[in-house]
């Protein structure tokens, strides 16, 4: 695969939930460039907001911090890292069991990392307790081949 | 959110009509329970037609009302909804306690 980027972009708010549309918007917006198919725009837009719901509920319990996130456009995949420096997870494996929250008062479903897990095609989560926690995470891109009868049609 | 109450019926119908994401959930969570309350229905569907995205807060919005209807002894219901947002509550596996009917059955028919 070719690993040119073909572009960059970096994007930093406040944990505050309501940027959390306008974080998956943006993310939908920059990835479009490399001509994804709606399905797999919508899958990005839900591990983007899976991801950013994540560290704006869980990373700073005492006030507000900020939430970064980088992404990267290659050839026919989109990279993804979204990071916070907040109290970070001390058990990443528990984090990531279905049906598994530690704010069981709000009514999290514990889904999180498992939609993000089947949605993209790859997932990294990093995690120092009082540092922070980055996620990264890739999926490849427009990578059916569109066949041609599809595109013929018979002119009457 | 727009909510559609039937007296004849003891139906209660709340039609999401925004992206269901955590921030958002917050809000019609404490609406749907206010009426829930205020009207203790047999049935409550919720109207998923006009939702174009959804993430897992969705599931937890879901399996909230649930427990709520049950409370005040309703069933709860789903119709509307695409193939994309069903994805979502496959995963959960919640769709074995909250039936996806279809509009006719809705009705009543």
């Amino acid at each position: 695969m070719n690993k040119m980027i073909k572009n960059e972009m970096k994007l930093e708010f406040l944990s505050k939930s309501n940027n959390e549309g306008f974080a998956r918007v943006v993310v939908a917006c920059f990835a479009s460039q490399i001509d994804p198919t709606i399905e797999e725009i919508a899958d990005i837009k839900t591990a983007v907001s899976e991801a950013v719901t994540n560290a704006i509920i869980h990373a700073y319990p005492n006030g507000e911090g900020l939430v970064k996130i980088v992404s990267r456009l290659y050839d026919k995949e989109i990279e993804i890292e979204i990071s916070d420096t907040g109290i970070g997870i001390s058990d990443i494996e528990e984090a990531k069991v279905p049906m598994y929250t530690s704010k069981s008062g709000l009514e999290r479903s514990g889904m999180g990392f498992t939609i993000m897990e089947s949605f993209m095609d790859n997932l990294k989560v990093e995690s120092i307790v009082g540092l922070g926690t980055k996620i990264t995470m890739k999926k490849k891109i427009n990578t059916k081949e569109v066949s041609l009868e599809s595109s013929t049609y018979e002119i009457k | 959110m727009n909510v559609k109450h039937f007296v004849d019926d003891k139906l209660l119908v709340f039609e999401i009509t925004e992206d269901l994401d955590h921030h958002v959930t917050e809000k019609i969570r404490r609406r749907a329970d206010y009426e829930i309350q205020r009207f203790m229905p047999k049935r409550v569907v919720l109207d998923f037609n006009r939702v174009v995205f959804m993430d897992s807060a969705g599931i937890g919005l879901v399996i909230g009302r649930y427990k709520t209807t049950c409370c005040y002894g309703g069933k709860l219901e789903m119709i509307n909804v695409s193939s994309k947002i069903r994805k979502i509550f496959e995963m959960s596996g919640i769709l074995k306690i909250i039936p996806i009917i279809s509009n006719r059955e809705a009705m009543g028919e």
